[in-house]
């Protein structure tokens, strides 16, 4: 790194008055960097780092929203709260089958998708924009249009009834709990291919093609070549995808609340749905902070436990 | 030629029958949301569903534009979404600059929090921060909605632009400051305008962000003339048996420039996302 910060000023000052300001300078310089910080750091500092310990702090009280009201220190009670109760769980199993369901499929379609967009052609980028258009869009617009689509008398049972036939059409997805994740899952890997197929694109646009080439003259066969130069050349891109997956899979909030409201009873509840309910319909803002320190836990064990996986042996690093 | 680009014709026609097959699932969702979005309500959920919408009818777009103070929610949207991207870019480019061309007592420190911010999804803080913003008196008010969209797009920026800012010579700088130029002069004259591509990417980004932006707004705005789009959208789904045909052409509606933003752009988005991937 270039390092331009301390003015290049000849040592040798003839007068105090220019040493002074030499001093002077230098001081000023040393301020520089500070200065074009400030304003980023005190909001970053203020408005994320601060909530992030107060949230720790308060998942060990029982929180008081009403002013003059007084929050009591509980110790662990949120927590061991949490852990006899059946909808957390449930809750945590939602997200889990949520993230099992929705994260293979992104990788294997997306990176089918990015095999098959990788050979430059006129209609390229017309396909990328296809593929990409729903991770432009809205959650709430596509979570409300996936809502319609598996409505009792929606498409979906349309069209596997009277077009593919299977079964009588009367599925009525979104009120049990396992068609509705269904449903939610379906969301999530449409709207999410079109980001890993991106990511796979750029990673296959810088496999050596020499080594390719290499393969197929040692009559390598198509998933040879997939197996053995493609798959270990786009490792690291790989990782990051599963990781970034991993951790938006914990994070479905927004379709599952709007699409179910996480009923019908609690049913289809998923950890931040339950979070956001404890804290803003039953107030109860202790709580809600421990299942929110609880999931940060998990996606930031999770993540270190893929980023060890995935960098494997080399050493990649920014 | 190399061997690698004779793909034998029956192998190419499954590759195409693959990718138009794939993007018209991709598409129909869409297709079938503006075709909704010209129906009346007795025609939403007919079987079998009409894609082309017999009778059509620009009511819903008529009724979301005229009564529904529809306009009062786009423009909450575009002063947020302007003004939070504006800010952030420009304070997050300020930050780049800092680790990107300065070497100071906290430096690495620094950078490792600011990192940490892109750990850290934004509902796990969205309890304390609530708090935060009633004590702050931000509830209901668009300032509220724009300081908390500014500091949550921070991490990301500036570690784009730190990473674009320090693939650019610093003999360049060097030279200016043998020339007399400080600091800012450096950064405002000669880093920003050679960073066009990188604060185009983060400027769409943070643009889609709080365009897009739900939990929050969901969260601080009770006050119906503070709504963003989002939020108005999703509660004319609330409104007890769900007018589809008004959701969707509010959908549309609000879409929209999303789309023309993407398009016009999407040189951009690849650049941003294959920044992020291959350099994380």
């Amino acid at each position: 790194m270039i390092d331009s910060t301390q003015p290049q000023v000849v040592r040798a000052a003839v007068s105090p008055v220019a040493a002074r300001t030499t001093r002077r300078r230098r001081r000023a310089g040393r301020a520089t960097p500070y200065l074009f910080l400030a304003p980023a750091l005190v909001l970053f500092v203020g408005l994320i780092v601060y909530p992030m310990v107060r949230a720790f702090q308060m998942s060990f009280y029982d929180w008081k929203v009403l002013a003059g009201a007084t929050s009591t220190f509980i110790g662990f009670d949120n927590y061991t709260r949490a852990m006899g109760d059946p909808v957390f769980w449930r809750g945590l199993a939602n997200s889990g089958v949520y993230m099992a369901l929705s994260v293979p499929p992104q990788i294997v379609l997306g990176l089918l998708i990015a095999m098959l967009l990788k050979a430059k052609s006129p209609s390229q980028p017309v396909y990328r924009v296809l593929f990409y258009l729903p991770v432009v869009t809205s959650w709430v617009v596509v979570s409300l249009l996936f809502k319609y689509l598996f409505a009792d008398k929606g498409v979906i049972n349309w069209a596997l009834a009277d077009v593919l036939h299977l079964g009588d059409g009367s599925t009525s997805w979104l009120s049990g709990r396992w068609t509705a994740l269904i449903a939610i899952c379906a969301l999530g890997v449409w709207k999410g291919i079109g980001w890993s197929m991106m990511i796979f694109l750029a990673a296959l646009q810088g496999v050596p093609e020499s080594l390719e080439e290499a393969a197929v003259m040692d009559g390598a066969n198509r998933w040879q070549r997939f197996r053995v130069v493609t798959l270990p050349a786009i490792r690291p891109a790989l990782g990051f995808v599963v990781v970034m997956l991993v951790i938006g899979g914990f994070n479905v909030f927004t379709s599952v609340l709007l699409m179910t409201g996480g009923g019908p009873g609690g049913q289809t509840e998923v950890l931040l749905t339950y979070m956001y309910r404890q804290a803003f319909t039953n107030l109860d803002f202790g709580y809600g902070s421990a299942i929110a320190v609880i999931l940060t836990v998990i996606v930031f064990l999770l993540s270190l436990a893929q980023m060890r996986l995935f960098r494997g042996g080399d050493e990649e690093e920014r | 030629m190399s061997a690698l680009h004779r793909t034998r014709p029956a192998s190419g026609v499954l590759r195409h029958v693959l990718l138009i097959l794939g993007a018209l699932i991709m598409l129909t969702p869409f297709v079938y949301m503006v075709s909704t979005s010209f129906k009346s309500q007795a025609y939403v959920l007919t079987i079998p569903p009409q894609l082309v919408p017999d009778p059509a009818t620009f009511d819903n777009y008529v009724q979301v534009l005229t009564t529904q103070n529809f306009a009062a929610y786009f423009m909450n949207s575009v002063v947020v979404s302007l003004t939070s991207t504006v800010v952030s870019v420009l304070i997050s480019s300020m930050m780049a600059y800092a680790f990107a061309r300065f070497r100071f007592p906290g430096r690495e420190l620094l950078f490792r929090l600011v990192l940490v911010g892109l750990m850290v999804p934004a509902m796990m803080l969205i309890i304390p921060q609530f708090i935060l913003a009633k004590q702050l008196g931000l509830i209901d008010s668009l300032q509220g909605l724009i300081v908390f969209y500014v500091a949550a797009s921070i991490s990301l920026n500036t570690f784009l632009l730190r990473g674009f800012f320090a693939s650019i010579p610093g003999e360049l700088d060097d030279a200016m400051q043998v020339d007399g130029a400080n600091a800012w002069t450096r950064y405002w004259r000669l880093v920003m305008p050679l960073s066009t591509p990188a604060l185009a990417t983060t400027t769409i980004f943070t643009f889609l962000a709080t365009w897009d932006e739900f939990a929050w707004a969901l969260t601080i705005i009770n006050d119906p003339s503070k709504r963003t789009l989002p939020l108005a959208i999703q509660l004319f789904q609330g409104q007890n048996a769900t007018q589809w045909g008004l959701v969707f052409a509010a959908s549309v509606v609000a879409v929209l420039p999303v789309i023309v933003v993407f398009l016009i752009f999407q040189k951009y988005f690849v650049q941003g996302l294959t920044s992020g991937a291959v350099k994380g």
